[in-house]
């Protein structure tokens, strides 16, 4: 099996554009809109849930999303209905992005009766079988098998579903996830495994952690292609995504994107990011952030005029409050919610 | 209207912090992300993000100014149009928006006294099926009684399927699955790498999609490569999903001692795997039992831990010749009845207490013997039912002593039947010491007959 990887030794930065092979094709209007406003609502919504930490309304680990938006809405966008999501625990955005309802979400974060998981699971723990949303899994790498075993019940079925499992450049040195990939190309499995690499797991620097630090190569031994992608693009995130979705549902089995990203913000909200410069997160802010980008392309190309994303703008703007307002006031669950859901 | 920056908590545990610097004077304008102050704790020095777009309109604690209190407003951030004037008029309007969470925080954080946290539900639990009069009863070993249960279940229900190391060609390590290859091809017996934390995680997965797997460990030994998945991922998703996402999955394997292979192979997880919330543990002493709960262990809803022997596998004994024998998961069985004292084990305990009370009968005490069969959920009536007409009783187990199985028998007894004890309970179990390899020195770390004899005398005063 040819593996499609060029310059396998260069660990492409996250703002220098690099992508796959192929040239990024453009977006039609509707779908740089619909990035756009998806992306901003998921910004907006991590911006809240930071803002609501603050308040103390949102307790234990809560990690966001900034700067990475557009992966997971690249790559929904590559997505049928059937087809299955599972992430780790950086998984607010990947929620929004499945479709599914910030309130129920922010409620979640905020531990009320409304919340997705009823207020027992929080940030790291939520799931929503409608949406094809399997969590919200907070060990680090655990997600893996499990995104596999989702794939292997599609191959079972025989039905044309595929699965996405995603997970961070710190994942990617847990023995499970080669156990899996294993499994995955063994049995040719329908597994797009996209590796969110945002540069650092928690403190420590790619450099620092891992021997290989172009972790598209890492299914190499696996006969599994992978390639890197500028994850800050959504448009070429959405190329790559069609490009694995293809060779997943030809029935090549799994495939690796390798997603070079960004995180703006610190591991979690009680991370004061000391291990970076701050001048390293405003060049990727102030030259490569992934919502601008779409921003000045819609502009450039008169998708939409500034009155007309301002719309958008006021529009996530309120939808966001309406979540906060709602898993503000949300009660929590009832006590006699302590002893359900343990059997069914 | 004019938006509050508020001291920032970052952590659950801050409550106060230092102002240390302002990093955007008045007038400046501001947007999401910009670092407009730093706050300093004990822990860290940490940087404020505006999280509105706007202008600064004005400080209201000044830089420099020590412990200021989570929440207190810090500044206020103008919308476009907006003039300081407008502050004053926010402040008078009802309740400042910002006030009302803090509000919320408190009664969140400490709960009303009346929120004591309610009784556990009782479970209830069917009895055994009847057997009708006149049932064939057939001899067979507890191999093949494990290996009818799983095909019979796969045979009634497409989604079940086998996996794991060597269960498919090689006709499982132990035999257990026997012929299942030939009858259900490889799609549904499933022979896997040897990567069991891998493979656990992936047959949860398949579960959290409706599939129902069977996975096969070897042995329950390699299973602690796989424990993370089974807990974090399998016993604890149902309930972290609000009862959304659960998955009916068994893991099943040989447990406990074998024969002379020493520390890393010799271990009993009973008590490891039934003190989790969400998983249900089994672990049957002969032929009828295995075949029936394994069926309804397969049919479960949840996660089931299913706890084999080795050197049960080839012990045989009569199984109800019916279509369809399934033994409820959760139910003891009184295996032999007796007024003196009252002796619980399972699994391959059952083979000492079965001896030791033939021996004690000789001796004139009768002994009661219960198979618990599922460790979790206990059936603690059954347990305590019988202490109260015996008024003494003796736990056997292969596991150490430290909070194992027996300890919490023992516990239970004490917390139910206090007062119908004439005797302190006796527990007898695996000496405190990894598994001995000499053959000598392992059968002094197991339990034996003369050991439950002893047991049972003592707490009969005998």
């Amino acid at each position: 099996m040819a593996v499609a990887q060029k310059n396998p030794s260069d660990q492409a930065g996250p703002a220098s554009g690099k992508s796959g092979s192929l040239p990024i094709p453009d977006f039609t209007k509707g779908q740089d809109l619909s990035a756009y406003e998806t992306m901003l609502t998921i910004r907006r919504f991590e911006e809240k849930a930071g803002q609501m930490y603050g308040m103390g309304l949102i307790g234990g680990f809560c990690h966001l999303y900034i700067g990475q938006e557009a992966v997971v809405v690249g790559m929904q966008m590559a997505l049928k209905d059937g087809d299955q999501v599972i992430t780790g625990y950086r998984d607010h955005g990947h929620m929004i992005a499945c479709g599914m309802d910030p309130k129920g979400v922010m409620a979640e974060l905020t531990g009320r009766a409304h919340g997705y998981s009823k207020g027992k699971g929080g940030s790291m723990h939520m799931f929503s079988v409608d949406k094809g949303f399997f969590g919200g899994h907070g060990i680090v790498g655990a997600q893996v098998p499990l995104g596999t075993g989702l794939a292997f019940a599609n191959h079972y079925r025989g039905n044309d579903n595929l699965s996405v499992t995603y997970f961070g450049d710190g994942a990617t040195n847990q023995g499970q996830v080669y156990e899996s990939f294993n499994m995955a190309a063994l049995w040719k499995l329908p597994a797009i495994y996209v590796i969110e690499n945002n540069h650092y797991a928690m403190g420590t620097s790619i450099e620092r952690a891992s021997s290989e630090v172009n972790l598209s190569r890492r299914g190499l031994s696996f006969n599994i292609p992978g390639e890197q992608v500028d994850g800050m693009d959504v448009r070429a995130v959405k190329a790559a995504g069609d490009n694995a979705v293809a060779w997943c549902r030809a029935g090549k089995g799994p495939y690796i994107l390798e997603m070079l990203t960004y995180r703006y913000r610190g591991h979690s909200m009680s991370d004061p990011a000391k291990y970076r410069t701050r001048e390293e997160v405003d060049k990727v802010r102030n030259t490569h952030d992934p919502i601008d980008m779409v921003r000045h392309r819609i502009l450039e190309k008169k998708f939409a005029n500034e009155d007309a994303l301002k719309k958008i703008d006021g529009a996530v703007r309120d939808l966001i409050n309406q979540a906060a307002e709602f898993a503000t006031h949300d009660p929590e669950p009832d006590v006699s919610e302590l002893y359900t859901d343990i059997y069914r | 209207m004019p938006i509050d920056v508020l001291m920032p908590a970052l952590s659950p545990t801050m409550e106060k912090g230092n102002l240390a610097k302002w990093l955007k004077k008045e007038g400046d304008s501001v947007k999401s992300g910009d670092i407009i102050a730093e706050i300093e704790t004990d822990k860290a020095t940490m940087e404020v993000e505006a999280t509105d777009e706007g202008i600064l309109g004005k400080i209201l604690v000044a830089a420099g100014t020590a412990d200021v209190a989570v929440n207190t407003p810090i500044a206020v951030i103008l919308s476009d149009g907006e003039s300081n004037s407008d502050i004053k008029a926010a402040k008078s309007a009802p309740p400042a928006k910002a006030k009302k969470p803090e509000a919320e925080t408190q009664t969140a954080a400490a709960p009303k006294q009346a929120d004591k946290a309610p009784h556990a539900p009782e479970s209830k639990v069917a009895a055994d099926p009847d057997i009708p009069e006149g049932t064939e009863m057939v001899s067979m070993t507890m191999r093949e009684a494990l290996r009818d249960a799983m095909a019979e279940e796969m045979r009634a229900d497409k989604d079940v399927f086998v996996m794991g190391e060597e269960v498919a060609e090689y006709q499982g390590a132990y035999k257990v699955t026997q012929g299942l290859l030939q009858e259900f091809g490889p799609k549904r017996v499933i022979d896997t790498p040897i990567t069991e934390h891998g493979f656990a995680g992936l047959g949860v997965g398949a579960a959290l999609a409706g599939l129902k797997p069977v996975v096969e460990f070897m042995t329950f030994n390699f299973a602690m490569q796989a424990m993370d998945q089974i807990i974090n991922s399998a016993a604890k998703t149902l309930y972290m999903s609000g009862g959304q996402m659960g998955c009916s999955i068994v893991f099943r394997g040989p447990n406990g001692a074998a024969a002379r292979v020493a520390a890393q192979h010799s271990q009993d997880y009973s008590a490891w795997y039934s003190s989790v919330p969400g998983l249900k543990v089994v672990s049957p002493s002969n032929a009828a039992d295995a075949k029936g709960l394994l069926k309804a262990a397969i049919r479960d809803p949840n996660p089931v831990i299913f706890l084999e022997n080795e050197i049960l596998y080839g012990h045989s004994s009569p199984v109800p010749k019916l279509d369809d024998y399934v033994v409820p998961i959760g139910k003891a069985k009184v295996a032999r009845e007796g007024k003196d004292v009252t002796i619980v084990t399972w699994s391959m305990g059952m083979s000492y207490a079965m001896k030791a009370a033939d021996e004690l009968a000789k001796e004139g005490i009768e002994a009661e013997v219960i198979d618990l069969r599922t460790l979790k959920p206990m059936d603690t009536e059954t347990i305590i039912e019988s202490v109260k007409k015996t008024g003494r009783a003796v736990t056997i187990e292969e596991g150490w002593q430290q909070s194992g199985v027996g300890a919490e028998i023992a516990a239970r007894i004490m917390e139910h039947a206090f007062d119908y004890l004439d005797a302190p309970v006796a527990r007898v179990s695996a000496k405190d010491v990894p598994m001995p390899y000499a053959a000598n020195l392992e059968k002094l770390a197991l339990p034996s007959v003369a050991e439950v004899v002893e047991a049972v005398k003592a707490v009969c005063y005998r």
